[in-house]
């Protein structure tokens, strides 16, 4: 881990590939080699390079589903301990894969999902509005039924990867419900609009999408209608609340590495910070608390892969447990770097800002206490 | 087990307090939300071995314990003519 970036993450100087991403092995060597040196610049430069997207093509990482679950929290951790905006990415696109194979037709499968499997198609998830972030229930996006088929009309904000997408997983209002539409990027009425200079997770590439008289056909709509079409919503959440839950492991995993490293080496009174107990304190903390998440996160994962519905509720602890760790790490992490942890080009000052971050997406820190207690109170009157 | 009675042990051990039958429209008690209608879907897959088609997943047919064990019935019939 080095404390600055030294190179600007272009085509030109971009190492060869390093294989196919099959386990946290191999993703630890393709984010060692392709994301940690270049991840500060992509922070700078405010988005994702169309280099590292086609790398990420040919190891194989728009491909989520071609794993289990536990291995892809271990692979989500370890893009995520590289950068949290590359993870955010894969994040979004892994939601749209699930939710088209878990709930799509043979015909919208046939449509996206090779495309989306190969990277040739990156998916995002529009679900925030101007007025509705974690309140889901606020949307006022409306998809109304008209021509046999569907119209949309709303604004949706900070859509991770939104400039760069090519299919939007959108939910609208309908008649009855909330309902999911696969909106083609392209799609007459579709207007992107980018969102620069964010806190954190800078080089995701967030954008403002309006919809104005959408014209969808009738396929568009993912999944049933009707009552139960609030599932897809669910259980799309999940699974980005479980990527979310792997990165934010991987940003106290980062935390960790760097602070640790720079202890080691800095000096202060001719001794290694290392030997301070203060600083021995919190190192120590960032080792029970990543492997604490670990825990958490293969423990969702395990239930995810065996169908359990436990899953969703330890996915729910998992990501308030990782994600609050990450900005408390962060935090210190930045601490024992001193005046270099605030300094441009830090990787730590950019977890910092990334951790944040992570406490407010796929639902606010506020909304999974109220979520985890609501249980806690159920079980309690057993 | 019947399926019945899996399905409403499931229901009230997230729901101790409802008072639950058969027949009861769980839906009238007012605490049916996405979250807990995701997980009676992913219990009664994971629990019978079926998969429900998007379009079986009508409010109807998971109203009731009854209603929910008929669906489990019809389903499994079609897994094993298949």
């Amino acid at each position: 881990m080095t404390l600055t970036s030294t190179a600007p993450a272009t085509e030109q100087t971009a190492p060869a590939g390093a294989g196919p991403v099959t386990d946290r092995s191999s993703a630890r060597a393709f984010v060692d080699t392709h994301v940690v040196p270049y991840a500060d610049a992509y922070d700078s430069s405010g988005r994702v390079p169309e280099d590292l997207l086609r790398r990420a093509a040919e190891a194989g990482l728009w491909d989520p589903l071609s794993t289990d679950m536990v291995t892809l929290g271990e692979v989500h951790e370890e893009v995520g301990r590289g950068c949290s905006s590359l993870r955010s990415l894969l994040t979004v696109h892994t939601m749209v894969s699930w939710t088209l194979r878990r709930w799509g037709t043979d015909a919208q499968r046939d449509r996206w999902s090779a495309a989306l499997a190969r990277g040739d198609a990156l998916g995002a998830f529009c679900l925030s509005e101007p007025g509705a972030g974690s309140d889901a229930a606020g949307i006022t996006t409306t998809a109304t039924q008209a021509g046999g088929g569907w119209v949309i009309n709303g604004v949706k904000t900070w859509t991770t990867g939104g400039q760069r997408a090519d299919v939007f997983l959108v939910f609208a209002r309908t008649a009855t419900s909330i309902g999911a539409f696969l909106v083609p990027r392209d799609t007459p009425g579709v207007e992107v609009t980018p969102i620069d200079d964010m806190l954190g997770t800078r080089a995701s590439m967030l954008a403002r999408i309006s919809f104005t008289d959408v014209t969808l056909g009738p396929d568009a709509l993912l999944g049933p209608s009707g009552f139960t079409a609030g599932m897809v919503l669910t259980g799309t959440l999940d699974l980005g609340r479980y990527s979310v839950a792997a990165g934010s492991l991987g940003i106290v995993q980062a935390c960790l590495e760097a602070s640790a490293d720079y202890a080691a080496r800095r000096e202060v009174g001719g001794r290694p910070l290392a030997e301070l107990p203060l600083i021995q304190a919190k190192l120590s903390d960032m080792v029970t608390d990543a492997r604490a998440a670990r825990l958490l996160v293969a423990e969702a994962g395990r239930l995810k892969d065996a169908g359990e519905s436990a899953t969703i509720m330890a996915t729910w602890v998992a990501k308030y447990f990782a994600s609050t760790a990450a900005a408390r790490h962060a935090s210190e992490a930045v601490q024992i770097h001193g005046a270099s942890g605030c300094a441009p080009g830090s990787p730590v000052a950019r977890f910092y800002r990334d951790a944040k971050v992570m406490e407010i997406i796929e639902g606010s820190n506020e909304v999974q206490r109220i979520t985890i207690a609501g249980q806690a109170e159920r079980e309690t009157t057993r | 087990m019947s399926s019945k009675t899996q399905i409403l042990d499931f229901i009230r051990g997230r729901y101790p307090q409802a008072e639950i039958d058969e027949s009861q429209d769980i839906f009238a008690l007012g605490f049916v939300n996405s979250l807990f209608a995701m997980e009676l879907v992913m219990f009664v897959e994971k629990t019978f071995g079926v998969t429900i088609p998007n379009e079986e997943l009508r409010i109807d047919n998971f109203r009731t314990a009854d209603a929910m064990s008929a669906l489990v019935s019809r389903l499994s019939s079609d897994l094993a003519v298949a």
